[in-house]
Order: C-alpha cells, then sequence, then structure tokens
C-alpha cells in the first residue's frame, strides 16, 4: 500500500472519491494543481475560484479556501480578491465555456491588464455539464447536440493564441513586484522572472508531467507579480461517447488542431 | 464640517469616510463622478484602489472578490448596468456577500434617460432570481447621500446582506453644502470571508438542501428587518391624508405638506428610506388612522405594490399618483390634493 501513489496533501479527503464521471480529464488537472501546490509549498497562501459547469464540482476539492462563482465570473471574482489581498495566490478554474465565451471579455481584459492572477480553462471542445454542446472550441465537423450535423459554421477558438496578441511580456504592476521583491529577498529571481511577462501555455490531460510543469510555472509568473493562463486540453468521454481508448485517440487527434507548448 | 460638493461626490466621499478601500466599477451616466471622484481619492491615498472594470458583471464580481478577502469594496451604476450586476447580486445574497453598491437611477425599460427616475426600485430590490434578500436605502437630499452610505457599509457588513443606496440622476447632479464627519465609524464584523476551511458554493444538487437554506435565510433577514428598517413620518398625527413617497419625490411632498398644512389642510407625509426591508410595521400603524393614502411616484406603481404587498388588508382608500421617469414639483403636488378633495 504505501507504494500506492498518495494524494497530494492539499486534497480534501472527505470529498474523494471526487464528483466528476468516470474517466474525466478533470481531476487529472486537479491532481497536477495539488501536486504544484504541496511542491511549492504554498497551500496557506492559495486561494482557489471555480466556475460553473463541471468546474463546478471542484468546489470542495481542496482544503484550500475555494468558492464557486457564477458562469464566466469566476475570473473577476479573482482580479477582485488579488487586488484585496495582493499576498495570496489566486487561481481562477473554469472550462471553455466559461472562459472564451460567457466570460471572454475578462479573459481578454484581465490578460491585457496582465493582472497578476492564475487562470486555467479545462478544454474539452464542448459545453460538459449541460451535455454536450457546441463551444468556442468545438473544431471543424465536431457534432455536439447543437450542431447535429456537425460544426462548420466558424473557425475554432485557440486561447492561448489569441491571448499572445495582446499580453505584454514586460508589464507587471510595479507596486506588486516591490512587494514580492522585499519578501523574498532574491533580486535576481525576480528580475529574470519579470521578463517572462505574462505566462500563456496549453498542456493536454495526456501529457500530465508536461502540464504539472506548466501549472508551476504559472504560478511563479503570478507570485512575480504577472498574468499567468495555461489551458489544459481535457477529455469528455461522456458526452464525446468514446471509449477509453478512443478517448486516448481523439485527445491525440485534438493535439494536432490544439498546439501545446508555451506561447 | 461643512462641504460644497454634487451629489457623486457626496457618494464617493462618503464611501471613502465610511473605510471603503476599492471601488470597481464601469463608466454610466448618471453615476460616472462618483467613479472619477474615487479615482482622484486613489492618487492622494495609497491605501486606496481602483478597476476600471471591462463591464458591469466584472465590477459587481471585482467588489466580491473583494469583500471575500475582507476589503470593503463598492459598485456604482445605473439602469442597463444595474440589470447586468444583477449577476453578481444574487451571487452575493446567496453567499452573504457584504457589497455596497449605488444606483443612481435612470428613466424607463432599456436605455431611455438619465436624468431622473424612480423606475429602478424593483430591479434594485428584487432584480434577482429567489426572494431578494437585500438592503436598499432610499435617499432624499445630498445629506442623506452622504449618512446612508456611511450606515450602508456598517450595515453590509454587520448583518452580510448586499446593500445598496438608490439615488437618481437627480441627487447625483445636484451640487449643495452637506456636513462630512470628523470621525471614522469601524465596521463591525469585518474580516475575510474566504479563509481556509471555507469551501463557499452557490449550486445545489437537491431541491431540499436549497429549499432549507433559503427558508434560514428569510428567518433570518425577518429577525433583523426591524433592526434595519427606517422611515419618516411627518405631520402625520392626525392627519386625514397621508401622502407616501421615497427619494427626490418625497421632498416635493414635503414641501407640499407644509403649504397645505398652512391653508390648514389635515395632511402628513409617510417616507419609507429603507424600501428593503419595506417599513412595514409602521406604515400600518401609521397610515390605519388616515382615511386616504395618496402614494406620488416616478414609476407606474413600483412604491405602492411594495406598500400593498406588506398591508394586506389595510381598510384605507388608496389613490395612486404615477409620473413614469418625470419628477414632481411641489406645486403639482398641491394642486393635484386639492383637486382630490
Amino acid at each position: 500500500m504505501d507504494n500506492l501513489p498518495r494524494f497530494p496533501k492539499c486534497y480534501k479527503a472527505e470529498s474523494k472519491p471526487h464528483k466528476f464521471c468516470p474517466g474525466c480529464g478533470h481531476p487529472i488537472v486537479l491532481k497536477m494543481l495539488g501536486q504544484v501546490i504541496d511542491e511549492m509549498g504554498i497551500a496557506d497562501k492559495v486561494v482557489f475560484m471555480v466556475d460553473i459547469g463541471c468546474s463546478l464540482l471542484a468546489w470542495d476539492y481542496f482544503d484550500l479556501p475555494t468558492t464557486q462563482t457564477h458562469h464566466g465570473r469566476t475570473v473577476p471574482t479573482a482580479v477582485g480578491f488579488k487586488m484585496a489581498d495582493p499576498e495570496k495566490i489566486v487561481i481562477a478554474y473554469m472550462g471553455d465555456g466559461g472562459a472564451y465565451a460567457i466570460g471572454l471579455q475578462h479573459t481578454l481584459t484581465t490578460c491585457l491588464r496582465n493582472n497578476p492572477i492564475t487562470t486555467i480553462v479545462v478544454n474539452n471542445t464542448l459545453y460538459a455539464m449541460t451535455g454536450g454542446q457546441l463551444a468556442p472550441t468545438t473544431i471543424d465537423n465536431e457534432v455536439t447536440t447543437t450542431t447535429p450535423g456537425g460544426k462548420t459554421e466558424f473557425t475554432t477558438l485557440k486561447g492561448p493564441e489569441l491571448l499572445r496578441t495582446i499580453a505584454k511580456p514586460e508589464a507587471y504592476f510595479e507596486s506588486l513586484k516591490n512587494k514580492v521583491l522585499s519578501k523574498t529577498g532574491s533580486y535576481l529571481k525576480n528580475k529574470v522572472l519579470s521578463k517572462t511577462g505574462s505566462y500563456l501555455a496549453r498542456g493536454s490531460t495526456d501529457k500530465p508531467l508536461v502540464l504539472k510543469q506548466y501549472l508551476m510555472k504559472a504560478i511563479r509568473s503570478q507570485m512575480a507579480g504577472n498574468y499567468s493562463f495555461v489551458e489544459a486540453l481535457s477529455v469528455c468521454p461522456t458526452n464525446w461517447k468514446t471509449d477509453a481508448k478512443k478517448t486516448i485517440q481523439r485527445i491525440q487527434e485534438l493535439e494536432k488542431e490544439f498546439q501545446l507548448g508555451e506561447f | 464640517m461643512k462641504q460644497f460638493l454634487m451629489g457623486n461626490q457626496v457618494l464617493a466621499k462618503a464611501a471613502l469616510d465610511a473605510g471603503a478601500k476599492i471601488m470597481f466599477g464601469y463608466p454610466i451616466t448618471p453615476s460616472t463622478e462618483i467613479l472619477e471622484t474615487w479615482a482622484k481619492f486613489c492618487l492622494k491615498d495609497k491605501s486606496l484602489s481602483i478597476l476600471q472594470t471591462e463591464d458591469e458583471m466584472a465590477a459587481g464580481f471585482g467588489v466580491i472578490g473583494a469583500c471575500l478577502a475582507g476589503v470593503p469594496a463598492f459598485t456604482a451604476t445605473a439602469g442597463p448596468g444595474n440589470i447586468l450586476m444583477q449577476d453578481a447580486f444574487v451571487m452575493a445574497e446567496a453567499l452573504r456577500i457584504p457589497m455596497v453598491s449605488m444606483i443612481v437611477q435612470r428613466g424607463g425599460m432599456s436605455t431611455s434617460t438619465v436624468i431622473y427616475s424612480q423606475e429602478e426600485v424593483r430591479l434594485t430590490c428584487f432584480g434577482g432570481n429567489s426572494e431578494g434578500f437585500r438592503i436598499v436605502y432610499s435617499t432624499f437630499n445630498l445629506q442623506e447621500l452622504y449618512d446612508y452610505t456611511l450606515k450602508a457599509f456598517q450595515v453590509a457588513w454587520k448583518y452580510r446582506w448586499p446593500t445598496f443606496i438608490l439615488a437618481d440622476g437627480y441627487q447625483g447632479k445636484m451640487m449643495g453644502e452637506i456636513e462630512i464627519s470628523n470621525f471614522e465609524l469601524p465596521i463591525s464584523n469585518l474580516k475575510p470571508i474566504l479563509t481556509k476551511g471555507a469551501n463557499l458554493r452557490n449550486c445545489y444538487n437537491l431541491e431540499e438542501e436549497i429549499g432549507e437554506i433559503i427558508v434560514n435565510y428569510s428567518d433570518e433577514y425577518n429577525k433583523v428587518r426591524g433592526e434595519i428598517e427606517e422611515y419618516e413620518e411627518y405631520q402625520v398625527e392626525n392627519a386625514k391624508v397621508i401622502l407616501l413617497a421615497h427619494g427626490i419625490v418625497a421632498a416635493a411632498a414635503k414641501v407640499a405638506v407644509d403649504e397645505l398644512r398652512k391653508k390648514g389642510g389635515s395632511i402628513g407625509l409617510f417616507r419609507p428610506i429603507t424600501l428593503r426591508p419595506f417599513p412595514a410595521q409602521a406604515a400600518t400603524k401609521i397610515l390605519n388612522k388616515a382615511e386616504k393614502i395618496i402614494v406620488l411616484e416616478s414609476a407606474i406603481g413600483q412604491l405602492a405594490e411594495l406598500f400593498k404587498a406588506e398591508l394586506f388588508g389595510l381598510n384605507t382608500t388608496l389613490i395612486e399618483i404615477n409620473k413614469p421617469a418625470v419628477g414632481f414639483t411641489p406645486e403639482e403636488i398641491i394642486k393635484t390634493i386639492v383637486s382630490l378633495q
């Protein structure tokens, strides 16, 4: 038993087993995030906020201060919290509907302003909680319940690529930077980090350890006073109506459509 | 200390004196000067901050975020902005967030006018889903804008219901002298809400679960409403006719009462200051003795319906004078009342 992988320490044991569907990608993303929080030793600083849609099922996933918000409104709530308490590490967790449809204005504006929060978007190319409808991330010819003949009307939204066009690599909040400097006492480290500016990446639940590295870098970026954004390409066997083998095949195909990496 | 200020400046100044630290807002006439005034305060005082958001939803949820961290924050909006902000207001009701919002009413449906109206009463009191667990103060002059904003922050954090200052474009843009307090009243119960051990949610699996929460909220709201309710009674003793008005219409009605009293009229005024919770007990006691109640409002029945909902069975003639989105002068109130005699 001792050799089995352990739950991250920041998990809330009482809420396990989790509430996501069998085979869902969310628990993989959350496990990587939990490991990052443990390894960085930041559990006492993290504030976790979840959106509406499947992400809301993570409202009691961690033994961390956590709140649900409304659909698309996790990001502005996170910005408000961060302004009020800049010492905290604020993570906004949502799906592609929350980040790219109903809350797109917040995603764009926080990136434009380089607000020092971390946004994590789980992208499964559809609205999962409501039963698999069209999302901005739905790919060409993908069948959803609202595009039963396959989606052909418009292109596919690519979050990190879109944000790259407005992210300001050298921008940061001056006051926050000073606070980080005085607290860590590490001038060189901060100098390096501040050069990275806003951090944008896309990982995949098919490659969880790479995703974990992106999540860690994103949180470091927030700690240095910058905006950070990680999209996790994910799976939804329930709405994709795929078995385990086809689920893996499909996410690997999606990885050709949605380029993985840092942006 | 007296200062000569515009209504919207009064609101910003009052938020400052109340201990607010952050304003989130999106410009909208006739409330914009609140945001502009706060921006100037932020230049002078580095403990304050401001965020001009991408829309009213972000402003509302920004306030919620700051309150979750235990920092008094506020927003201001009007009309269509009030509609968008209902998204945040209902979450504040669900999670008991002490957010303070200033509503500087516009006229009419949709975009309409910017100067004056009392058309956002229903929206501000009951604009969300569920039961409207809110506190709404309707002010009637510049001094009240100041005094009730100070109070709004205290009451919001004490009872943890979203709290509103309901003004209008006229009060927002009016200029005059007000008395500024020289001391800062401490906000009780001011502490972070989203802390270790707190897992907050607003989504439930079972009807019974949320049903129980609504009942508990309702009980709690009804238990404290007597402490929150405020009203002004003016010349109501033995008055045969009592005017019922709120906000700036009540200011005109008060002048009309004075004039009619001089001519020997038996008339008084009942002015609810909290529209939510409505001061029902006081209203029943006072209005029950009158022969006639005349409701005056710059809307169609929005005040009257609050009143009627609370006073079922009152055996008094009720006349409603509605001027949607249009103001009242004391002269026309006098003329109307004389014609009704």
